[in-house]
């Protein structure tokens, strides 16, 4: 068991950052590429799990057991922010038919 | 050494086919993979109740709500319109800047140290639970509040409207 933690010891910081910021630009081109709703909501998990990844990256590096803490109560609000969305999405397909992003232009300028 | 690598392409790749794949569930499918992935990363930091938090709240909770979801409002009858290929490039190459930007960044702060877990018990649920329930007891108590507060907007959201349906 020991030398399976060993095996990540060897590990730079920068390739964590490397890692986060790589499936954060993944995320952000997922939101802008795609027209689904659902998708797009998608992506921002995914960019939310990669600051989650890099903030217990940093933790461990650091020794201090309050990014760990963060990474918690950002999966909590995670947790809020996923049921609230959806039941706005919901909503919005009621009302238009579509989860379509490009449908909801009404307080376009 | 080598499992992190082979773990950050899988995260990678999945990731990739999240954003590319056509039909909605298997976007969702790929999402489960990539954050089981996730929660091999944390086990591999010794993260042991991120990694099962992760596991619980991530592809059990958030991702079964995101399929029921999809099979509620049924989106397989109509696909969904592609964007022109002017606006993909546009987007791809707006996050392939950010990405360059970072990585240029990390190179010019050069050779980092490597990551080492100094206190094996750092992400333990004894260790972790006293930092949360000392130092983050306030923010505790307001996060379920929060919570209560989530579960109450879902439900008057989602929540057909009686008079104006009939």
């Amino acid at each position: 068991m020991n030398s399976f933690f060993d095996a990540v010891k060897t590990v730079p910081l920068n390739h964590y950052i490397i890692l986060s910021a790589v499936i954060f630009a993944i995320g952000v081109m997922g939101v802008l590429i795609r027209r689904n709703a659902i998708i797009i909501f998608m992506s921002v998990e995914l960019m939310l799990n990669a600051v989650n990844l890099l903030l217990t990256a940093f933790s461990v590096y650091h020794g201090d057991p309050n990014g760990q803490v963060f990474v918690f109560f950002i999966m909590a609000l995670a947790a809020a922010e996923v049921a609230v969305g959806l039941a706005i999405i919901v909503m919005i397909y009621r009302n238009t038919n579509s989860v379509d992003i490009n449908v909801l232009n009404r307080l376009k300028w | 050494m080598s499992i992190f690598y082979f773990i950050a392409f899988l995260s990678i790749l999945f990731a990739v086919l999240v954003i590319s794949a056509k039909n909605p569930v298997h976007s969702i499918l790929y999402l489960i993979l990539t954050f089981f992935t996730f929660t091999i990363q944390y086990i591999l930091l010794n993260a042991q109740f991120l990694a099962i938090v992760n596991f619980i709240v991530y592809m059990g909770a958030i991702l079964v709500l995101f399929l029921y979801t999809l099979m509620l409002i049924n989106l397989n009858k109509d696909a969904e319109p592609v964007k022109s290929n002017m606006l993909k490039i546009a987007g791809v190459l707006g996050g392939g800047c950010f990405l360059v930007v970072i990585i240029a960044s990390l190179k010019a702060l050069g050779v980092s140290q490597p990551v080492v877990l100094q206190n094996p018990g750092l992400g333990l649920v004894k260790n972790l639970g006293k930092v949360l329930f000392n130092e983050f007891l306030l923010p505790f108590e307001v996060s379920s509040l929060l919570l209560l507060s989530a579960m109450v907007g879902a439900v008057l959201l989602a929540t057909r409207d009686k008079k104006t349906t009939v």
